[in-house]
């Protein structure tokens, strides 16, 4: 069975990473250009002050990591299951990889601005907290991976842990409202006209831009190691 | 012979006798059940001793105690439902039985929910005991909200023992998976827990019940559908 996908696993790794990937440095760059449009070109907040340019990364980071790598890490699971194709399972594992980094950012700099604008690091406040869980289940999504070393069962279980934790995410929403929030409510996507300057709305957006080139740039690093390193277990095996 | 003949097979009868067969190991063995509930009551003995009892009073101490141990306490029985079966590769058997993996799943979390039901019917009256609370009708709302939240932590418990039974670190792996699917489960059990013993009606508890009987729904029906794939094929 193994001698069949031989040739093309031999390829797979054979095809070695190339030293600079273009377009994780023109991310990069990217990511680097907005930052420092946020840091010298773009009007501070007049009631907060300066820490509130943390927001063209915080914002950023949070769309990525709780949106955008969580949903690609339940649908990818979700599809894995249906058709068992161990890209999909790749395409999981790095969205969830990638993405926990961003949810990382995305506590840290909330910390910050928090320590700053509400004068304790931690408030228990229903977003950061939201956050906050959804950063322990993507974590024991990445351990329970490692704690796998059969492919086929790593990628099965842990699909199946990615559909449910699609489930969880509302849920934890609901009950962490339950207590009162002290988080400014979203800016830019909200009906009506955002309550932003046009230099600072044109900066947020500029970030978000930079961030999902990056998320995405670095995904795919991340998926093509995976597929160097399952096409070398794969030649090990055989 | 004419109970050798062979009989359809339903789905509830099914899930009766699987877990008909856990609790009746249980029973004879009682060992999980026995260090469960030794479990129980000891963490409420000490956690008496976490608080000074005349900053913080009794009755708001009570209802974060009550949700630890069972959430602690039932983690000690979920992992039983699928280690049982690991010996002997037991799990073999009972998948080669001409029993729908669905049944297999509903009668290892119906077991599972008698355990963690016994466990909080001594964890109860031991609580209202040693820490004073008072007795009266509230204490039907509090059942309530422990059955309700029993259901959903039972499934979703259920569901990762079997995920955790996959790999070498089953106890030490359940607790990281399934601690976080507990969060929906636990705060608002906890608050409308808070609510009922400060003397609320189960009226001012819509909004948790509605949340608790909701999930219960959601992950009963995923769970079901999402284990067979936690299994071999």
């Amino acid at each position: 069975m193994t001698s069949v996908s031989m040739p093309e696993s031999r390829t797979a790794a054979r095809r070695t990473m190339p030293a600079v990937d273009w377009v994780l440095a023109l991310a990069l760059l990217a990511v680097g250009g907005a930052v420092v449009r946020a840091l010298l070109y773009t009007p501070a907040d007049a009631m907060l002050g300066a820490v509130q340019r943390i927001l063209y990364i915080h914002v950023p980071s949070a769309i990525q990591g709780m949106y955008v790598a969580c949903t690609i890490m339940a649908v990818c699971g979700g599809l894995y299951l249906w058709i068992k194709d161990e890209r999909l399972d790749r395409i999981a594992e790095s969205a969830a990889e990638v993405g926990f980094v961003f949810l990382t950012v995305v506590l840290a700099t909330g910390s910050i601005w928090g320590k700053s604008s509400w004068g304790t690091a931690w408030a228990w406040e229903p977003r950061l907290t939201s956050a906050l869980f959804l950063w322990f289940v993507v974590l024991s999504y990445l351990i329970l991976r490692d704690a796998l070393e059969n492919r086929e069962a790593r990628a099965r279980l842990s699909a199946v842990l990615g559909v449910l934790a699609l489930l969880l995410v509302p849920f934890i929403h609901m009950t962490v409202y339950l207590f009162r929030g002290l988080h400014p409510e979203p800016l830019a996507l909200k009906p009506g006209k955002p309550d932003m300057s046009p230099e600072m709305l044109s900066t947020f957006l500029i970030a978000n831009v930079a961030f999902m080139f990056f998320f995405f740039a670095l995904v795919r690093v991340r998926y093509q190691w995976a597929t160097v390193r399952d096409a070398r277990a794969a030649l090990e095996q055989a | 012979m004419s109970e050798l003949a062979f009989r359809p097979p339903s789905f509830v009868a099914d899930a009766v006798r699987i877990a008909r067969k856990d609790l009746l190991i249980e029973f004879r063995t009682r060992s999980g059940f026995l260090s469960a509930t030794v479990f129980a009551l000891l963490s409420i003995a000490i956690f008496r001793f976490s608080w000074d009892p005349t900053v913080v009073s009794s009755i708001d101490l009570a209802p974060g105690v009550l949700w630890v141990i069972f959430t602690f306490s039932g983690l000690l029985g979920l992992n039983r439902a699928f280690g049982v079966e690991q010996a002997d590769r037991a799990l073999d058997g009972l998948l080669a039985s001409p029993v729908s993996r669905e049944a297999v799943f509903a009668g290892k979390a119906l077991g599972n929910l008698l355990f963690v039901l016994a466990v909080q019917l001594l964890a109860l009256p031991t609580l209202a005991l040693f820490f004073g609370l008072p007795v009266g009708p509230e204490w039907l709302g509090v059942v309530a909200v422990a059955v309700l939240a029993a259901i959903g932590f039972v499934a979703v418990g259920t569901l990762f023992a079997a995920v955790a039974s996959n790999t070498r670190l089953a106890e030490m792996l359940l607790p990281m998976l399934a601690l976080p699917f507990f969060v929906p489960v636990l705060i608002p059990a906890a608050q409308a827990t808070s609510k009922l013993l400060a003397g609320s009606g189960l009226g001012e508890v819509m909004a948790e019940l509605k949340i608790l009987g909701a999930f219960d729904i959601v992950f009963v029906a995923a769970c079901t559908l999402a284990f067979p794939f936690t299994l071999e094929e």
